[in-house]
């Protein structure tokens, strides 16, 4: 505890800023039924009532209550985010490092694979996949994980070319060792530090992309609240100069920003630049 | 040039100059009070093992620190110019012009994506030395100086389409463009085959001769400082041990440092008695090997017995790597067989098994890729132990601390180190410790000295005859040093173009060479006498360079 303590002092203040934010926004999101006042769903008062004691931000077009949508919804959007960019960085960067192990058929046939995924525009692509299977939450975060595997794939397969020539793994495969070591145990942690930093870039990738699907119809439906179905479904009201709808994507636009000042942070001390 | 030659004020005087460089503890000295002098047109040869501050030396030479250090103290005086109380625009302006760098790796110093010439005339014209016409056509003649084939139109290629040899002349000659008073050589010729060497260091002599160029010579080995410098300095952590002219030094060291740098160059070993009666542990027969159409072995066969060293020597490209890598099992021969105590192994190491690959261990040339980064030390030692062995908890322990211990670094200090915390012969004695570990029968060693210097080198080279020793194990040494082969192996084989051109006791080989390319060879490594490299360029007659 003391040592994280110092880590964090030690840290510079953008890291700082980025490690706060992130840490609200996991406290909101698990402790979201404490902290709102209201009911996820709960209508409760007339359509677009403005910022007051009872309501803290107002109601939306159904008369539910503003801040405990955005409160629910940080839960369910970066949660979601956070559960498909798992998912799509654990398949990518696994058959991203066989790819470059094994070579050969293997690589291409894989490689082949993600080049069809990676030529369909995604957006066009996750709308005619949903279409297919469905909108529920499980078919999304599959798609969406579907088509992030294929840029996680192509980077660690690319970072992980680079380590496969290296002696020590040679030594490794002449000593007979078997795959899941030589992923696991030589190459990934030497290709960690650059698939963290991509995890935080695509994490907000998936984030907004959710927000997008979600603002087109197709992503987390209603009545649940996420915050790009909230810009959709309030976005009347900034043609009367209200801020109010645009509080989501404030929300969206923060988050991003924070974990990118503190991937930046881990990188800088993972390549062991000292300033 | 003689040894007299130190009339009038110097080019370049040096007192009292100490560097430091940050480290995690602080500033720490890198050179450390150090004076020095250089006359015009006088080469100074500086000698030390690495970290002894030759590189920073030189660089400061030109009034220049790497990032991460800083000049505290002393002074540095070109012809008259303070070069550390001077602006960098008075720097600036003397470097490339007055100054010349002329680095240890040609190849990363050449930008790639720019023809030699254009390169080579960037400083003379952006130096408003001369106009481009009148560089280009002083390229060529610097080429031809330089003994370059088709010195008209070799500035027209690229970095990549020329040799290593010929890049490294080339970087001298772009060195020369401006016709500088000094040039700093740093190691220049580390990287290249011995006879590759031999071409290289000749017309560096030349030229800086004819042109009265000042120059530094940097340097770990000994032999080529004493062809090239008039004078030589020793370095050791940072402090300038002893100076003096060439012809002295080497009669007559003074210093007990300078002594053992001497000594390490008669490192020899007690022979392994004759072949013994029983069968070689390993046995290659008739292998042929290519790389798609290139055919890189043919019929290569030799035998490796228990307890005794071979060395397979050869420059780069006569295909000495590729047989220990079909050996190896991880470049399949096309023709031919390798036996390891009579039984055939498969010739893919995937399909060999857990036994065989146990008893075959490799040691890398390289030892900062041969160590995986994020691994411990006890892990990386530990791995073949449990792997090969089933060995785990305290046993693995135990073993790993008595491994260490036999290869001298401290258990309890280094047990938990990562590899980026060890100095380069450390990691290199981790490798061999890893070998060890699945207790094999035979190591196959692949340059393991090359990336090491001499007193490094000589450390490493007696661990492995002591543990030859100790386990009866069977070495096959990979190497393009011939003085390494005789300092440990018991048998030689010359390969060159694929091929095995000689072979036999490295006693007979190197006393009674049957082969001309073997003769070559031999002749082209330094000795310690100034006047090797005249001698020999006499005796082959003019030979044309390549």
């Amino acid at each position: 505890m003391a040592n994280l303590f110092r880590l964090f002092a030690a840290a510079p203040f953008t890291a700082r800023f980025g490690m706060i934010v992130i840490l609200i926004v996991a406290v909101i999101g698990l402790f979201a039924p404490l902290i709102a006042p209201y009911g996820e769903t709960a209508v409760v008062g007339a359509q677009y009532e403005p910022w007051s004691r009872q309501y803290l931000l107002g109601t939306d077009n159904l008369g539910r209550d503003m801040f405990t949508r955005l409160v629910y919804g940080t839960r369910n959007t970066v949660g979601l985010a956070l559960l498909t960019t798992v998912i799509a960085f654990t398949i990518g960067s696994i058959l991203g490092i066989l790819a470059a192990l094994l070579g050969r058929m293997t690589d291409r046939i894989l490689s082949r694979i993600i080049d069809v995924i990676m030529a369909i525009p995604s957006l066009i692509l996750a709308l005619m996949l949903l279409t297919i299977v469905g909108t529920s939450i499980a078919s999304m975060v599959f798609v969406i994980a579907l088509i992030y595997v294929a840029p996680v794939f192509r980077l660690a397969r690319a970072s992980a070319q680079t380590v496969v020539v290296m002696d020590y793994v040679q030594a490794a495969r002449l000593r007979g060792e078997r795959l899941p070591w030589l992923i696991l145990r030589e190459v990934l942690p030497n290709i960690a530090s650059t698939l963290v930093a991509e995890f935080g870039l695509r994490f907000c990738f998936v984030f907004l992309f959710i927000a997008a699907l979600s603002f087109l119809g197709l992503g987390i439906q209603p009545p649940t609240a996420d915050w790009g179905s909230m810009l959709r479904e309030n976005a009347t009201l900034i043609s009367f100069g209200d801020v109010t709808p645009l509080l989501p994507a404030a929300a969206i636009a923060l988050l991003t920003v924070s974990i990118n000042f503190v991937i930046d942070w881990m990188l800088h001390r993972a390549s062991g630049l000292k300033d | 040039m003689t040894d007299d030659i130190k009339a009038g004020s110097p080019l370049l005087s040096i007192r009292n100059l100490t560097i430091e460089g940050r480290s995690s503890e602080g500033w720490i000295k890198l050179v450390d009070g150090v004076d020095l002098d250089l006359a015009r047109g006088e080469i100074l040869g500086l000698i030390g093992e690495s970290g002894a501050g030759k590189s920073t030396l030189g660089l400061a030479a030109m009034g220049f620190t790497r990032d991460g250090c800083r000049i505290a103290g002393g002074s540095i005086d070109f012809d008259g110019i303070d070069l550390v109380g001077s602006g960098e625009t008075v720097r600036r302006d003397l470097r490339g012009k007055r100054i010349a760098y002329v680095a240890q790796s040609a190849a990363a110093s050449f930008n790639p994506a720019h023809k030699l010439i254009v390169q080579h005339c960037e400083a003379p014209v952006v130096k408003k030395v001369m106009p481009r016409e009148k560089a280009m056509k002083d390229a060529v003649d610097l080429y031809r100086r330089m003994r370059l084939p088709q010195p008209e139109e070799i500035g027209f290629r690229y970095p990549h389409q020329v040799s290593g040899g010929q890049l490294q002349r080339a970087m001298t000659a772009m060195a020369m463009a401006c016709r500088p008073d000094l040039i700093i050589f740093d190691e220049p010729t580390t990287a290249l085959d011995v006879t590759t060497q031999i071409e290289v260091l000749a017309t560096i002599r030349d030229i800086v001769r004819q042109f009265g160029t000042a120059a530094i010579y940097i340097s770990h080995d000994l032999a080529v400082v004493a062809q090239m410098a008039d004078r030589i300095t020793v370095l050791k952590s940072g402090r300038a041990v002893e100076t003096a002219p060439t012809r002295t030094m080497l009669r007559d060291p003074k210093e007990d440092y300078t002594k053992s740098l001497w000594s390490v160059r008669s490192l020899d070993h007690a022979r392994a008695p004759e072949r013994p009666t029983v069968g070689p542990v390993l046995s290659v027969r008739n292998i042929d090997a290519a790389y798609g159409a290139l055919k890189v072995l043919e019929g290569v066969s030799f035998d490796v017995h228990a307890g005794r060293t071979v060395a397979v020597v050869g420059e780069s490209g006569s295909g000495k790597s590729t047989a220990a890598r079909v050996i190896s099992g991880v470049v399949r021969p096309s023709l031919g067989e390798v036996l390891f105590e009579g039984r055939r192994l498969a010739a893919d190491y995937r399909t060999r098994s857990r036994e065989d690959l146990r008893h075959i261990q490799m040691v890398y040339q390289m030892p900062d890729t041969a160590l995986n980064p994020k691994q411990r030390i006890r892990d990386i030692v530990g791995r073949p132990m449990e792997f090969y062995l089933g060995l785990r908890g305290r046993e693995r322990d135990r073993r790993i601390a008595g491994l260490l211990e036999q290869i001298e670094l401290d258990p309890a200090k280094y047990m938990n180190r990562l590899p980026s915390e060890l100095s380069g012969g450390q990691k290199q004695r981790i490798g061999i410790a890893r070998a060890l570990a699945a207790e094999p029968k035979l190591i196959i060693c692949d340059e393991v000295t090359s990336a090491l210097d001499q007193i490094v080198a000589a450390g490493i080279l007696k661990l492995l005859a002591d543990i030859q020793k100790e386990r009866n194990l069977a070495l096959l040494f990979i190497t393009h040093d011939l003085s390494t082969v005789k300092a440990v192996a018991d048998e030689v084989i010359v390969m060159q173009h694929g091929r095995i051109a000689e072979a036999g006791n490295v006693g007979d080989v190197f006393a009674r060479p049957a082969s001309g390319y073997t003769t070559r060879l031999l002749q082209s490594v330094p000795e310690m006498d100034p006047d090797w490299l005249t001698r020999t360029l006499t005796s082959r007659n003019a030979e044309p360079f390549s």
